[in-house]
């Protein structure tokens, strides 16, 4: 078992890389999917409605007690959905740019799957760390930089369109980001003065993040720079209340206006991929990563204390998700101007009071 | 009434902040999920229908099982959306409500044009035609979606009687006529 694991993670065979890759790319576009499921089925509850619940297979059907529950539960939604998308007629309109009309939702995928090498989602009893890309050093700049990439997908689609709806989401969503990216790097910039030694060379990696939490989580440490953070990751995921590209009310679908089928799919996918990383992000900058409590290092020894701390980190995930979720349901869409006011007139300002005095204390604290 | 003038408070520093407003609204949420749904799973289940529902148009007869349509077309007249075709007919000398006025011998209505409205059953002066309980009308042709008057029959059914206008009238008549029937 333990052996297994070890391979998996850490070996540098080829066949066992394309294993890892396959693996984690496999769990987050089901993460992905299934959070649709969670974003359709929690909106039903909030509105007192059920949900989906009539999907099924026959197959699935003739199980005896699962199948019901299956279908109930609306499990077999997501795949249906994208059969759906995937079998459409996949029309391109006559008056789009071609080239980046295609080329687009690619792009707002592609750093989304890009983003995820990143990411550390345990610890194996040796110590060693669960990951794609082992012993990164820069593992937040990296996130950084590639994730709000994605913006380019948004911007390009809103510009082949050429139609204004499309234009005007792209507009904004571009102005957002920018707006928003500097309030997060802030924000995150008072947790590196507190865990990292100027010494090590391994700074601005999550993994030493993460170790930085085992005893209190940054979330109490860091209460104003969580918030912050919190804050911009739901405009960096372009979800409610600064979901300014789609705006259906005023944009009629914003930047994906033009798009159907596939094309379509795949800009579901990477908002959703974007708020799997954004989530994740989160969780092992503020909640303790793979820490199953604050102050509790670990329960269990060897594979159960990996397994637990891994299943903690899904846990946390799929809590974080369902935030997202309740969130969007609950906020109504700020206006243009507010977003950007909340963005530099408040956020940003906050945030450099935050570093700021976080700043004079260590300073003084010397 | 005396014009009040309420005072506009300037916003406190929380809730300049939205943030207290947003948990409130969380918990709000929150609350709402808790509650078991309001769905009514509709093929499933069926809605029960109140007293008094104008749902598809049908024909009524009487208790004694007589047609009360007298086809005098009225509702035809008053239809707005010209969803009613009749076809009056006579009542032959050998049936057994004959010396009642009339019958319709074709009676039609299109489902696809109906909207509805009632004024048929309201211009009605037999009470011959009713708006009823039935609420849901599928087909899978156009012609299946116009009810013949076999059908407005069979959903209309029998509807109580309180005064039996024609059985008196055919009485009257078979009298006049000196029992010669």
């Amino acid at each position: 078992m333990e052996q297994i694991l070890n391979n998996l993670v850490l070996s540098p065979a080829w066949y066992y890389t394309a294993a890892r890759g396959l693996l984690v790319i496999v769990v987050l576009m089901s993460i992905a999917a299934y959070s649709v499921l969670l974003e359709r089925k929690a909106s039903a509850w909030i509105q007192g409605r059920i949900g989906p619940n009539r999907t099924s297979h026959p197959v699935v059907a003739w199980i005896p007690f699962l199948g019901t529950f299956l279908m109930k539960g609306g499990f077999i939604q997501p795949a249906a959905d994208g059969l759906k998308f995937l079998f459409k007629e996949d029309a391109l309109p006559g008056h789009v740019r071609k080239i980046t009309y295609i080329l687009a939702p690619c792009i707002a995928l592609a750093p989304a799957l890009i983003a995820l090498v990143m990411l550390p989602f345990g610890e194996l009893p040796n110590g060693k760390i669960i990951t794609l890309c082992p012993g990164a050093d820069v593992g937040v700049l990296f996130m950084f930089a590639i994730s709000s990439l994605g913006v380019y997908g948004i911007a390009l689609a809103g510009w082949s369109a050429n139609s204004k709806y499309p234009f005007l989401g792209a507009v904004r969503g571009s102005a957002q980001l920018i707006s928003y990216e500097l309030a997060m790097g802030l924000s995150v910039l008072t947790v590196f003065l507190a865990t990292a030694t100027p010494q090590e060379n391994n700074a601005l990696s999550l993994v030493s993040m993460v170790k930085a939490q085992t005893g209190a989580w940054n979330v109490f440490m860091h209460p104003i720079a969580a918030l912050i953070f919190l804050i911009c990751i739901f405009a960096e995921a372009n979800r409610h209340p600064f979901d300014m590209p789609e705006s259906e009310t005023d944009l009629v679908g914003g930047f994906h206006t033009e798009y159907g089928a596939f094309k379509f799919g795949l800009f579901f996918v990477a908002e959703y991929s974007h708020m799997v990383i954004g989530s994740s992000l989160f969780i092992l900058m503020f909640l303790g990563g793979w820490h199953i409590l604050p102050w509790v290092p670990t329960i269990g020894t060897g594979v159960v204390a990996s397994l637990l701390g891994l299943a903690a980190f899904f846990i946390k995930l799929a809590a974080f998700l369902f935030f997202f979720v309740w969130v969007r349901w609950t906020v109504p869409r700020f206006r243009y101007d507010q977003v950007m006011r909340i963005g530099w007139r408040v956020l940003l300002p906050v945030a450099v009071a935050n570093l700021i005095v976080y700043f004079l204390w260590y300073a003084l604290k010397g | 009434m005396a014009i009040k003038v309420v005072q506009r408070r300037p916003l406190s520093l929380a809730e300049r902040t939205y943030l207290p407003q947003i948990l409130a609204g969380l918990k709000v949420t929150w609350d709402n999920l808790r509650r078991p749904p309001v769905t009514l799973q509709y093929p499933d289940e069926r809605p029960t229908i109140p007293q008094g529902y104008r749902g598809v148009p049908t024909l009524v007869r009487d208790p004694h099982g007589r047609e009360k349509c007298v086809s005098c077309q009225l509702c035809e007249f008053v239809c707005p959306p010209k969803a009613i075709r009749i076809t009056p007919g006579e009542i032959s000398e050998t049936a057994e409500n004959t010396h009642v006025e009339k019958a319709p011998k074709e009676f039609e209505i299109n489902m696809l044009r109906c909207i509805y409205c009632g004024l048929c059953q309201e211009v009605c002066p037999e009470e011959a035609i009713w708006l009823q309980s039935q609420y849901s009308m599928t087909g899978t042709s156009r012609e299946s979606m116009v009810n013949n008057k076999a059908r407005l029959y069979e959903l209309g059914g029998t509807l109580p009687d309180s005064h039996y206008k024609w059985d008196k009238k055919k009485a009257e008549a078979e009298k006049q006529a000196g029992g010669h029937h």
